[in-house]
């Protein structure tokens, strides 16, 4: 490989691993400071992308859509729409213990899924949304596009990461945190639990959406596979335990680990004879779990665990 | 200042509470005693808003709260601790102190995102507030352990100390006293009476230790079976036969029920 391949096989790779960061950082805002076991990523990540997708691409006969709206309008929306979404979910089940969550999420997440692949008037079934644009294209073409959306990418990881520090540094991020630990004394000490739970479960899924919705302007076209659980929610979850939950550079490393580990794997299996390459995604999410295992046998709380003490410390 | 008006509590076929009323006064410290199983915790729990009674009413400070959830009722003055330690494990002593502080404001979670300086003095009020109720308990050379990792007495103060951070009308204890050792229990009597005495808190505790009722509690209301039996001074309860026979049993009481 050359070097410029080399070099524009990194800014691939640092898209999609930003694009997961996103998606780290919103499931660290609900389960590391909020203890809610979201196990339906993939549906947020769904209502995200389609959102961007339908208001940004460019007319189409077969669905809804065309509306060529700019890109940062269909980014805001798509936030928008999956925070919606996610409460008039959270209204409904958060008050169930974090195991009974995750089972009421995925079930929510799949009927979000089932909603796309059926309504051809709307998502174009599982032929997908082509022609989605990408910010600057008039502009820049080629391997230069490239190298804008990689940086377009990473000022919404900074922005993601500010809002998540911002609340995890916060009253309220204390408030969550003490929910998390104990919900009975936190009702104890005069905190609406509810309240505060919604608003983690919505905050968090906004930038689900909004990872969704980078994705979708990465691809230029985005069809029901791409909201496949094992690819989005599973190994998203694995990025935020092995990075460190509750702790936002922890979930940034988590995810550029895990996914140097599952994109880079490609390129060895890509190579094997085609009737073990068609097997290999499986070896691969054995290799990623085994990735898991080692982490949390060495480090129980993840690589970088969470802060002992609030940074605001008045002293 | 707080009237547990005729409360009925049935879990499934137990009657847990049946046709209890009591008051607890706005001075001074009572007593709640009675056998394993007499409601007494439960009566905590529906006093603090964590139960909702199926008959009767619970009014605080003349405003009937029967309805209200635990954290409105919190927000009135009534603040209480847990017979087993409910601490945050995974945050320091000083930040368990620090977030029952009242700081509405740094709450909101789109202060929290846009004007992160908002609550900001709040928070640093809260910390001096959690550092003197610290030292106040004795426990602020752990101000920076995970709370998690202190002993069971230990938790108990820091239970205690949380409770005051929203200067309560009234704490409820439920066996503060449980599972500590007697140098350290009678460290928290001294701690309690002079709360009592000086801050204005009025106190209601369950306890099992009779002496360490006397030492405390000006009144004394006894449960059992759901029911209160009787109230009085500690030594009125001592001397009375009822309440010697729900806790030696055999006795006349319970053949009559």
């Amino acid at each position: 490989m050359s070097a410029e391949g080399l070099a524009f096989y990194l800014i691939g790779f640092l898209t999609m691993g930003g694009i997961y960061a996103v998606l780290c950082l919103a499931l660290n805002m609900q389960w590391g400071f909020g203890g809610l076991f979201n196990a339906g990523i993939a549906g947020f990540y769904a209502v995200g992308a389609y959102t961007a997708a339908i208001l940004t691409s460019a007319g189409a006969a077969s669905h809804v859509g065309g509306f060529d709206l700019p890109i940062v309008i269909g980014l805001i929306c798509a936030g928008l729409l999956a925070g919606i979404t996610a409460w008039g979910i959270a209204r409904v089940c958060v008050r169930l213990k974090a195991d009974y969550l995750a089972m009421a999420s995925i079930g929510f997440a799949e009927i979000i899924r089932l909603v796309v692949i059926n309504e051809q008037w709307l998502t174009n079934g599982s032929l997908g949304i082509s022609r989605i644009p990408r910010p600057l294209e008039m502009v820049f073409s080629g391997r230069q596009a490239e190298i804008v959306y990689v940086v377009f990418v990473w000022l919404l990881v900074l922005l993601t990461y500010v809002v998540s520090q911002r609340l995890s540094r916060s009253p309220w991020g204390l408030v969550m945190r003490a929910i998390r630990d104990n919900d009975v004394a936190a009702d104890s000490i005069g905190k609406n639990v509810q309240r505060f739970r919604v608003e983690a479960f919505v905050v968090g899924s906004v930038f689900m959406g909004v990872a969704g919705a980078l994705s979708a302007h990465y691809f230029k076209f985005f069809s029901p596979d791409a909201t496949e659980p094992l690819l989005v929610t599973f190994l998203c979850w694995v990025m935020l335990i092995a990075g460190g939950s509750g702790n936002n550079r922890g979930a940034i490393a988590g995810a550029l680990v895990v996914w140097a580990i599952w994109s880079m794997t490609e390129i060895i299996t890509s190579h094997l004879p085609i009737e073990w390459a068609s097997r290999s995604a499986y070896l691969r999410m054995l290799l990623i779990g085994l990735f898991l295992q080692v982490v949390l046998q060495r480090y129980r709380q993840g690589l970088l665990p969470e802060r002992r003490t609030t940074p605001v410390q008045a002293r | 200042m707080l009237l547990f008006d005729n409360i009925v509590k049935n879990f499934g076929g137990v009657n847990a509470v049946d046709q209890c009323s009591f008051e607890i006064p706005a001075a001074g410290i009572t007593g709640l005693i009675g056998p394993n199983g007499a409601g007494k915790t439960t009566a905590f729990n529906l006093i603090a808003g964590h139960l909702h009674p199926d008959a009767g009413r619970v009014v605080f400070d003349g405003h009937d709260v029967t309805q209200l959830p635990a954290w409105q009722r919190q927000s009135m003055g009534l603040s209480r601790t847990f017979q087993l330690p409910h601490e945050f494990a995974r945050m320091t002593v000083l930040d368990n102190l620090v977030v029952a502080a009242d700081n509405r404001h740094g709450e909101k979670i789109l202060n929290a995102i846009f004007f992160p300086g908002r609550g900001r003095v709040r928070s640093h009020e809260a910390q001096l507030h959690a550092r003197r109720t610290l030292e106040f308990l004795e426990i602020d050379a752990l101000a920076d352990e995970l709370a998690g990792n202190l002993s069971g007495g230990q938790k108990k103060l820091l239970e205690l100390g949380r409770a005051l951070m929203q200067r309560p009308k009234l704490i409820l204890l439920d066996e503060i006293g449980a599972g500590v050792n007697r140098t350290l229990l009678s460290k928290i009597a001294d701690k309690i009476i002079a709360l009592n005495a000086s801050e204005g808190h009025a106190f209601c505790l369950i306890e099992h230790d009779l002496d360490y009722v006397a030492k405390l509690c000006s009144k004394v209301h006894v449960m059992a079976q759901g029911r209160l039996l009787m109230s009085g001074s500690i030594d009125e309860v001592k001397n009375d036969e009822r309440v010697i026979d729900v806790y030696f049993g055999g006795g006349k009481y319970q053949e009559s029920t």
